[in-house]
């Protein structure tokens, strides 16, 4: 089983934006990988793992489209424990998520890959594309926004549990597919690859780097691609015209008693 | 200790987790268990598995890669909870192995320290004794050979993770008065004889410390560490780590002092206006900082100078007390500008407040720090 795990650096979410020129300034940006996809690499690791020994079900290779000089983000993925990288060497700022979603498909195919797991969306333009589109593109079955995966190694499967608004869907796919992971998918118990005891909790949330992990994530070996070697095109449909920060709110009002709050929601804001 | 090469992404990569660990596996509990009188043993092992107990050990023995200036690092992140028991109780090893890696056997080393620096194991260091603890080379508790055994009596004092320490690195006198007589012997915490009692303290109150009484305590002859007579020397050698660690957590603990002493500072309004706005309180403020910022070159250059395999020991010494004077001057100013909250369970400044003394008191203290550096100087 080979499981191919798209990982993508981002502008970290914690500091203020920064504008110029009609878009995002990022000249300066602190980058950080996106949490989604240390949730989809803590679920392809899960997966992957006999928990307590070293006997692997499945490789795990971390891919991202980014600048190769600009992959520490890659590196801190192999550190978590992926396998081994590949880097498609592009500038992602200028690919739109076509162009994305095929470079992904494009490697999906060359490595033959049995599961892509994607997160549901990174955290800079909250897209939730790339799952969708990269299934279409292998022409695979896909399973969006897991919350829980189960893997049958016999029938081939996997039993993806999904919260919806009323209760938890169960979709059974085929491998194999394309699965993108929401939040819940790092609780303790989410994961299940019917080798490790289904009782195992895991520790919450995407596991951090040991200092072990990083020293062996040097020696890791990441392959470097150009979009022409897995003839992909930067030429796309989409284009950002312009990215704006929201107009300023106005400040509030303090009203001295609910008599007074009555009154103006009725006359000024005229909403009662 | 090896001091094998890190490159700076890795180092950089090891703080972001030590600080994601920090922020998610202690900050949400660290008042339960300053309350509990204890922190969870769980936490070793999870503190093993990220490879903060086994940094700068040899990697023949599970250790992985790191100098001073990482413990440094990793102090500081460690700190960011304001609980100085918590790092002394889960750090107790640094003092523990040391004498293990830079004496004991192969076999010794192979047995025991895999399993202290995966975090299976708790190791703590036994030296002080009621009698006394500034007068290492007079330690009174004796270990006699009898056959395949030694035979320990006397009493420890003050012992960090004493209560639960599986390995307790144990100085004894197995020859005559001095320092020639001293040895190291590492006595397991079920060792028949052996009995432990909690002590009650100002601060560090998550760590757990212990008084330990050896009545005809039998350990096998094997766990003596190294050759007998070595002790004094083994501990020597490893002063110089331990007290920049103590200096680095004094350094860290300072710079949470100063840190919480703005936040509040900036937020608190008296008189109409923000207490930072007050030439006193800024004023303060600015002192603290002054007394940081030296302390900071003076521990990256001490430390870069054991990294290198000198001796600075005078230094080291005078590092110890500028560090401690420094939080204990930090620590004061914060309590004071947060008034009566700082005096206030729950506050980091409160909390760090009763921790100081133990700084300037443990690891060497105050005076016998001065008395040191003044013979190593040839005064
Ligand atoms: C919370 C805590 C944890 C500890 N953990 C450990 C541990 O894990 N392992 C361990 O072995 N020890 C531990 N200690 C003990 C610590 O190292 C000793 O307390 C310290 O070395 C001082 O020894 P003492 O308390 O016996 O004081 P004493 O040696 O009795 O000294 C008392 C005072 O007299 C001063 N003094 C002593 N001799 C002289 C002199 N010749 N000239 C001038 N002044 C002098 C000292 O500076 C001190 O101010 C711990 C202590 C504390 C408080």
């Amino acid at each position: 089983m080979k499981i191919l795990v798209t990982v993508k650096r981002i502008p970290d979410p914690d500091e203020s934006l920064k504008f110029a020129g009609g878009g995002l300034d990022t000249s300066s940006s602190k980058w950080v990988p996106n949490a989604f996809d240390e949730y989809a690499v803590e679920t392809a690791l899960r997966l992957a793992e006999v928990a307590g020994k070293r006997d692997r079900l499945a490789e795990v290779i971390v891919m991202s489209i980014c600048p190769a000089k600009q992959r520490q983000h890659v590196t801190q993925f192999l550190a978590m424990g992926a396998d081994r990288g590949v880097v498609v060497d592009a500038d992602d700022s200028e690919l739109d998520t076509i162009a994305v979603s095929k470079a992904i498909a494009a490697v999906a195919k060359s490595e033959g890959v049995d599961l892509t797991i994607v997160g549901k969306l990174s955290q800079d333009n909250e897209g939730n594309q790339v799952a969708q589109r990269v299934a279409g593109l292998l022409n695979v079955p896909q399973a969006g926004f897991a919350a829980t995966v189960k893997w049958d190694k016999n029938a081939g499967t996997l039993d993806v549990g999904r919260e919806v608004d009323d209760g938890v869907e169960h979709k059974l796919v085929p491998l194999p597919a394309v699965v993108s992971v929401d939040l819940r998918v790092v609780l303790p118990t989410s994961i299940k690859n019917g080798v490790t005891a289904d009782s195992h909790k895991y520790q919450e949330g995407p596991r951090l780097a040991s200092l072990r992990g990083i020293t062996m994530a040097k020696r890791k070996k990441v392959k470097v691609l150009k979009l022409s070697d897995i003839g992909v095109s930067s030429a796309g449909s989409e284009q950002v015209v312009a990215v704006a920060p929201p107009p300023a709110r106005p400040s509030g009002q303090i009203v001295g008693s609910v008599e007074e709050l009555h009154e103006k929601l009725a006359k000024e804001a005229k909403v009662l | 200790m090896a001091r094998a090469e890190i490159d700076n992404q890795s180092r950089d990569a090891f703080r972001r987790s030590v600080r994601k660990f920090v922020a998610g596996e202690i900050a949400p509990h660290i008042e339960a268990w300053e309350e509990a009188h204890s922190f969870p043993r769980e936490l070793y092992r999870r503190a093993g598995d990220l490879g903060i107990l086994a940094v700068g050990f040899d990697p023949a023995y599970g250790g992985l890669p790191g100098d001073c200036s990482m413990i440094i690092e990793l102090t500081q992140e460690l700190a960011a909870v304001g609980s100085g028991g918590l790092i002394a109780g889960l750090l107790s090893h640094s003092i523990g192995a040391p004498p293990i890696e830079a004496l004991g056997s192969a076999q010794l080393k192979a047995r025991v320290l895999p399993e202290i620096l995966s975090g299976e194991r708790i190791s703590a260091l036994a030296v002080t004794e009621p009698g006394g603890g500034s007068d290492v080379a007079n330690l009174a508790t004796t270990a006699r050979r009898e056959g395949d055994a030694y035979i320990v009596n006397g009493s420890k004092m003050f012992i960090t993770s004493g209560m639960r320490a599986d390995y307790i690195t144990t100085a004894v006198r197995t020859g005559g008065p001095g320092m020639e007589g001293i040895s190291m012997l590492l006595i397991p915490g079920d060792a028949p004889g052996l009995s432990r009692t909690p002590l009650k303290k100002m601060g560090w109150w998550c760590s757990d410390t212990a008084a330990l009484y050896f009545d005809d305590c039998r350990v096998p002859a094997n766990n003596l560490i190294g050759q007998e007579g070595m002790g004094f020397l083994g501990l020597m050698q490893n002063f110089n780590r331990e007290r920049l660690f103590i200096a680095a957590m004094a350094y860290a603990f300072s710079k949470v002092c100063l840190d919480e002493a703005v936040a509040y500072a900036r937020e608190r309004k008296t008189f109409g206006r923000p207490l930072i706005a007050r030439q006193v309180v800024r004023h303060k403020l600015v002192d603290m900082a002054t007394k940081i910022a030296p302390l900071a070159s003076f521990l990256r250059d001490i430390g870069s100078r054991i990294d290198r395999g000198e001796h600075p020991i005078a230094d080291v010494c005078m590092l110890k007390n500028v560090a401690t004077q420094c939080l204990e001057h930090c620590a004061k100013e914060a309590v004071q500008i947060f008034g009566g909250s700082g005096y206030m369970r729950g506050t980091k400044v409160e909390r760090i407040y009763r921790e100081t003394k133990v700084l300037s008191i443990g690891g060497g203290a105050e005076e016998i720090m001065k008395e040191l550096a003044a013979r190593q100087l040839g005064w």
